[in-house]
């Protein structure tokens, strides 16, 4: 399966890039497509994340043609 | 539509008049409207800052921003209310974020947009990059509290 990969912010500027596609065989977790997308980086502790446009936790299963995004925490208003 | 995401400079208070005709308001069937507008300031934590961009997430922050109205309306006995926030690049002293409630006494309004702020300050995907005088960035890595 297919997952579209998208980064924010500090967090885009620090990975260089804005996103990735991970191809994954079985159910993998939001913290796994971390590590796929980012070769083992180690998440930064204040790191929050999204499946589909909703607030998640990085135990969240996730499904073919899903988007996860990766963003620091928000500054806007 | 009670979210709108804009990205340009925008007066606020003829926004806002616009904005209120489309709303579905009776005129004489509120008695409390509470507005509350965020500039951009051209100081941050003990630095000048020329000019700031506001990046977001599409789609995630309209759904996030049209959810916080829909709790406010759930939790407050409240009329209307509607969310204007910027995005891209901005000046110091334009209106970052217009906040408006609508409700038939002043307690609900009041409160309302307080909530509204609060919850779009921690939920809604929004990040600010600060230019500062000598031309670097840098972004913005918390809020300040309330």
């Amino acid at each position: 399966m297919s997952i579209q990969v998208r980064y924010f912010a500090s967090l885009g500027d620090q990975l260089g890039r804005q996103e990735d596609q991970v191809q994954a065989e079985g159910p993998i977790t939001v913290a796994e497509v971390w590590q796929q997308a980012t070769d083992g980086l180690p998440m930064p502790p204040n790191i929050l994340m999204a499946v589909n446009q909703e607030y998640a936790e990085t135990d969240q299963t996730i499904n073919d043609g899903d988007e996860v995004a990766f963003f620091p925490p928000v500054t806007g208003g | 539509m009670p979210v709108i995401i804009v990205n340009q400079t925008f007066e606020p208070w003829s926004e806002l008049q616009q904005q209120t005709q489309a709303l579905s308001l009776r005129p004489g069937s509120y008695g409390a409207s509470n507005i509350f507008l965020g500039t951009m300031r051209d100081f941050n934590e003990g630095d000048d800052v020329q000019a700031m961009t506001l990046e977001h997430y599409p789609g995630m922050t309209e759904k996030h921003l049209e959810a916080i109205i829909e709790e406010a309306k759930s939790q407050f006995d409240i009329d209307e209310a509607l969310i204007i926030h910027r995005v891209g690049p901005i000046q110091p002293a334009e209106t970052i974020v217009l906040t408006a409630v609508w409700s038939a006494h002043r307690k609900a309004a009041f409160d309302a947009n307080r909530f509204l702020m609060e919850e779009l300050k921690h939920r809604a995907p929004f990040w600010k990059q600060e230019t500062l005088q000598n031309g670097s960035t840098r972004w913005v890595e918390k809020n300040t509290p309330g």
